[in-house]
């Protein structure tokens, strides 16, 4: 892969499980934060992810999309051990992190790209130096570690030879999420979560942060986690996509029927509202009214019942889980999608058993 | 994939990447301002250094019939104290003193306001908690009574007045590089580096240090001016410097009795300290403008 260069990039973390194991694999995982109500008030908790449970194939692109605050970036830094969190489970590839894998070896195997391109670099180094850093911190010798940092501006797009010596300050937005991605890329991640990586920048460089990440997904056989509040982002580069409503998630599947079929009523909404690029087609009616709900007192039964034009007495009662609406992995939280659940536009128990 | 692996084949290295200090170093020499000051303490820095080797008079050698000569008197080109002590030679050596005890206090608390800060800022929690807390208990008396309490306590000399000053400085400093501390330490690039898997002192060494410094620092040249004074106001309690030691602030207020007959001669040890804190001032200003590289 290094081509005629000579520059060694580090080797992925060994693949254990063959392409049949997810690589990972994510069961229950919940961040409650507490927050203080005034000196004598009680204590309260953002319950910021609840219960989300998911798994990404090898090789696999997975979007999260939400509004903001529904958890997509702690869902993520969680993900990244950046953040413990209150209960759940994190598998990479078959192996536990902390016991058969170790929290040193998943940096070798996870990194992240973040939103903002010019906070995520350290404005006192240069971007050689940015790049390098993880290589040496992983016992790579310095000037291995700047050798392979020339490499991987050229793999992203930069020629070392302008670049190298440079500060964050001095290239643009779009140029230094490439160096950000190639920091990522340093360490060989066999997952990258790009959380809102292409958010912050235009149209036209966001095309082209996109195309670079298809090519480097394609020739180091990543595998990406993409977390965006952008829908046609989403649905351009992912496979399959989560969506999230304050701290769970509310529809999963692959990303053409989610976007195709929507069940869930929230995701049908947040669809809806995409802008069209159609004059003549303008989105007249708001799709969904009021705010989120505070996610420190999140609704009880389905958090969305609040908002929902469907909602029934029933939806307040007990959350509804995630039900499976087909072969291909498509679910949904939503008593309309659960057969026989007793709200008055759910399928037959007969027609929809089997689902 | 080739045509991107071929712009890394181009060319050997062209751009030196330059350290980040040797930027600033390279910055701080093309600012007057910052190089004026910089010649003006070194002068004053040498000239206390080399004060017995300067030809200078007797500091302590006092004479009743000269006292308060005019500045520009024959003989005496600064003119003579209340006792007739030449005051040139007086203001040589008291400089000896003066910096260390204006400048060392700062240095001390410098290094362990700045441990402290560092790690209440990046560990936070319960230990921010702790060590926070207990600087507060020290902003609770005003700087010079503390000084003054503490000295008082451990008991006259140069050496107690010098750990009085480190203690009054210390919470000022911590408090400072804790904030600082805190702001960078949300940012981005340090998780990024936790995500590289960098333990906490390589983070700190690399990522942090060169972020948080600049800040304290400007703020510790600060207190130098400060140190000083206070100083002084120990010396002049009986609690630091004694007489006829020369020293810039027990000068200022012995002569205080004169200023009205000689007030140009009175004022000398004044304008030491007012030459040398606004030289460090000046020039700390200077270096935070070259550390900050964005402009």
């Amino acid at each position: 892969m290094t081509g005629t260069s000579g520059v060694e990039l580090l080797k992925p973390i060994e693949d254990v499980g063959g392409a049949a194991q997810p690589l990972l694999q994510v069961t229950g995982l919940t961040k409650h934060f507490p927050v203080r109500g005034g000196l004598f008030g009680a204590r309260k908790t953002v319950r910021a992810v609840d219960d989300v449970s998911f798994s990404i194939a090898k090789g696999e692109t997975v979007g999260i999309v939400g509004e903001s605050g529904c958890g997509k970036s702690t869902t993520a830094r969680l993900l990244m051990h950046l953040m413990a969190r209150d209960a759940g489970e994190i598998i990479y590839d078959g192996r536990q992190i902390g016991r058969a894998l170790s929290l040193r070896e998943l940096r070798r195997g996870m990194q992240m790209v973040f939103q903002d391109s010019y906070a995520s670099l350290n404005p006192r180094l240069t971007i050689e130096e940015s790049i390098a850093f993880g290589p040496k911190v992983h016992g790579i010798a310095d000037s291995a570690s700047r050798a392979l940092a020339r490499e991987l501006l050229g793999k992203v797009g930069l020629r070392p030879e302008n670049f190298a010596g440079r500060y964050p300050h001095e290239i643009s937005g779009g140029q230094r999420q490439r160096v950000n991605i190639a920091r990522a890329l340093a360490l060989s991640p066999r997952l990258v979560i790009l959380d809102e990586a292409v958010s912050a920048l235009d149209k036209s460089v966001e095309a082209q942060v996109l195309n670079l990440l298809a090519d480097l997904k394609r020739e180091f056989g990543l595998t990406y986690l993409f977390i965006s509040h952008d829908l046609n982002v989403v649905r351009y580069i992912s496979d399959r996509v989560l969506v999230m409503y304050l701290g769970e998630v509310v529809e999963l599947g692959p990303v053409d029927q989610v976007w195709d079929a929507p069940a869930h009523p929230y995701t049908r909404a947040l669809l809806a509202a995409m802008p069209s690029s159609d004059p003549d087609h303008r989105t007249e009616t708001p799709p969904i009214s009021g705010d989120p709900p505070n996610p420190i007192d999140p609704p009880a039964g389905c958090r969305f019942h609040t908002r929902c034009p469907f909602a029934e007495p029933l939806c307040a009662g007990a959350t509804p889980k995630l039900t499976a609406l087909d072969k291909m992995g498509h679910q949904a939280a939503c008593y309309m999608a659960i057969p026989g659940s007793g709200h008055s536009r759910a399928p037959q128990q007969e027609g929809g058993k089997n689902a | 994939m080739s045509a991107m692996t071929e712009i890394a084949l181009q060319a050997p290295p062209a751009t030196k990447a330059r350290g980040y200090w040797a930027t600033v170093g390279r910055r701080i020499l093309r600012d007057k301002v910052s190089m004026v000051c910089a010649v003006v303490l070194i002068a004053i820095f040498l000239s206390a250094i080399c004060a017995p080797w300067l030809g200078l008079a007797d500091p302590y050698q006092g004479s009743m019939i000269r006292r308060l000569r005019h500045i520009g008197t024959a003989g005496y080109p600064l003119g003579t104290d209340e006792l007739g002590r030449d005051m040139l030679a007086r203001l040589i050596y008291g400089g000896r003193l003066s910096l260390i005890i204006g400048i060392l206090p700062v240095i001390l608390a410098f290094v362990i306001g700045t441990s402290f800060g560092l790690i209440a800022g990046y560990v936070g929690g319960k230990v921010n908690t702790a060590i926070m807390r207990t600087i507060d208990v020290f902003y609770a008396f005003p700087s010079v009574l503390l000084a003054i309490a503490i000295s008082g306590a451990l008991g006259a000399g140069i050496v107690n007045s010098i750990v009085s000053l480190t203690i009054v400085f210390i919470p000022q400093i911590t408090r400072v590089s804790e904030s600082v501390t805190t702001s960078v330490r949300n940012m981005d690039f340090v998780e990024a580096a936790r995500a590289s898997g960098a333990g906490p002192f390589t983070i700190m060494r690399v990522h942090m240090l060169g972020n948080v410094l600049g800040p304290i620092f400007v703020y510790a040249t600060g207190l130098i001016s400060v140190s000083m004074i206070l100083a002084a106001g120990l010396s002049f309690l009986g609690l630091g410097t004694k007489p006829p030691e020369p020293e810039w602030g027990l000068m200022l207020n012995t002569l205080r009795t004169a200023i009205y007959v000689n007030p140009w001669v009175a004022a000398l040890p004044g304008v030491m300290i007012f030459a040398v804190s606004i030289g460090f001032n000046l020039l700390s200003d200077g270096l935070r403008s070259a550390m900050d590289i964005r402009n």
